[in-house]
């Protein structure tokens, strides 16, 4: 397994006292009531800087956390961004509707034919550093966040889902049909393509993690970690030095944000 | 004797078209913030009315790049904002979708002909958990603080 590119670094350490103004600017305010006891405000306030290469959002995934026949974190996704919002259009077929719904996480079985062992993991879009997806969009719909989140701006997006045909994930999906009573927390519709974002207004609203991995945790798995794969000292990177992980189609060279373990 | 009475009677006709135009720019100078709406609590919107009505299309597109790209939610221009403001409740239907044809956004846009598809893809009543987040950003950047007294018809917009 060769390692093709590096992940960015911090270019110089950080200074606590820096960290803890950012997090008070952040209004991440977190005040104690009792020795132990942290009760963190609820309402954090939203971002008003841009974001900045200064944090890298990624995933780190342990597939030997991973459960067989578990689909909490698909499930959550689907709450979180509005995808459960779709029905299958009446007499359609079902096969067709399985391959033509919005999916932003799929739930993957690999065996390996020669052992039989069998390895589970969900598979989304792998935030990639160099993202085919982006460098195929005609219209600069599909783009790249400073902070590493590979979105779709569906204000530009014209459908023609060139980028779904780049991803080598298979992870993104087009909407078909007209959507009612989007969230206001994620407007979606009709026309556009779209995929996992990171929970990219939960990133902006300076909330901790992600739908999935929230949930991954809930149901006592804890596969799924979400973090900074800037910041040094970050649980994910901790992790990361610690255990063997593998970016999928590393052959690719995309250096991908979400990484697996165990695979 | 004719020609006078003709005359006079085409400056009645000319004064009352005077007054009658009077009464329709009066008209149309009145409000249409709706009774039910929050809009109708405040004083006014995070710009002056008339700005609001002639240029909040370029604020909420320009807001929309800074939040797509930048990941900046706390704009005064917020489409969010706007819905959560001016969307009308009604006592048995509850909030009513503010791009109807009877609602604030929807009202003007089919009088203008202007067929808007912002809510093809955004909520078109606070919907979620976290929508009323967007719309106090919005407020707290426009310096703008809702009191929660109903005004019933909407005066002073």
């Amino acid at each position: 397994m060769g390692k093709t590119t590096e992940m960015n670094d911090r270019p110089e350490p950080t200074d606590p006292n820096r960290r803890q103004f950012l997090a008070a600017a952040a209004g991440v305010s977190a005040t104690v009531v009792a020795p132990g006891v942290i009760l963190q405000s609820v309402a954090a306030a939203p971002r008003s800087e841009p974001v900045t290469s200064e944090v890298r959002w990624g995933l780190l995934i342990d597939t030997a956390k991973c459960a067989d026949g578990c689909s909490e974190c698909v499930k959550a996704c689907d709450r979180e961004n509005g995808l459960d919002l779709q029905a299958m259009p009446e007499g359609a077929d079902d096969a067709l509707w399985d391959n033509q719904k919005v999916v932003w996480i799929r739930k993957v079985k690999l065996q390996d034919n020669q052992t039989g062992r069998i390895t589970n993991l969900p598979m989304m879009c792998q935030h990639c550093e160099h993202p085919p997806c982006v460098d195929v969009c005609p219209t600069g719909a599909s783009f790249k966040r400073a902070d590493g989140i590979v979105m779709v701006d569906r204000h530009t997006c014209i459908g023609c889902r060139y980028c779904m045909m780049a991803c080598p994930y298979k992870a993104r999906s087009f909407v078909h049909l007209p959507i009612e009573g989007q969230l206001t927390r994620v407007p979606r519709g009709k026309g556009c393509v779209e995929s996992c974002n990171l929970c990219v207004h939960r990133r902006d609203y300076g909330e901790e993690s992600t739908a999935c991995a929230d949930a991954c945790a809930e149901a006592g798995h804890g596969a799924i970690l979400f973090g900074d794969l800037a910041d040094p000292e970050s649980t994910i990177r901790k992790r990361l030095s610690e255990m063997a992980s593998r970016q999928i189609r590393e052959d690719l060279a995309l250096n991908t944000g979400v990484r697996y373990s165990g695979i | 004797m004719a020609t006078a009475a003709v005359r006079w009677s085409l400056v009645a006709v000319g004064l009352a078209w005077a007054l009658v135009a009077q009464v329709v720019l009066a008209a149309d100078a009145r409000t249409y913030v709706l009774a039910g709406s929050k809009a109708a609590t405040l004083a006014s919107c995070v710009e002056p009315t008339d700005v609001m009505r002639r240029q909040h299309m370029q604020f909420i597109k320009h807001q929309r790049d800074e939040t797509v790209h930048s990941g900046i939610r706390s704009s005064k221009h917020s489409l969010a904002g706007c819905v959560d403001c001016h969307v009308r409740e009604e006592v048995s239907a509850g909030l009513v979708p503010i791009h109807h044809r009877e609602e604030f956004c929807g009202a003007c846009h089919a009088y203008t002909a202007v067929n808007m598809n912002c809510f093809d893809c955004h909520a078109s009543v606070p919907n979620g958990p976290g929508a009323e987040l967007a719309a106090r950003a919005a407020h707290q950047a426009a310096g703008v603080h809702v009191t929660g007294e109903a005004r019933p018809d909407g005066e002073n917009h």
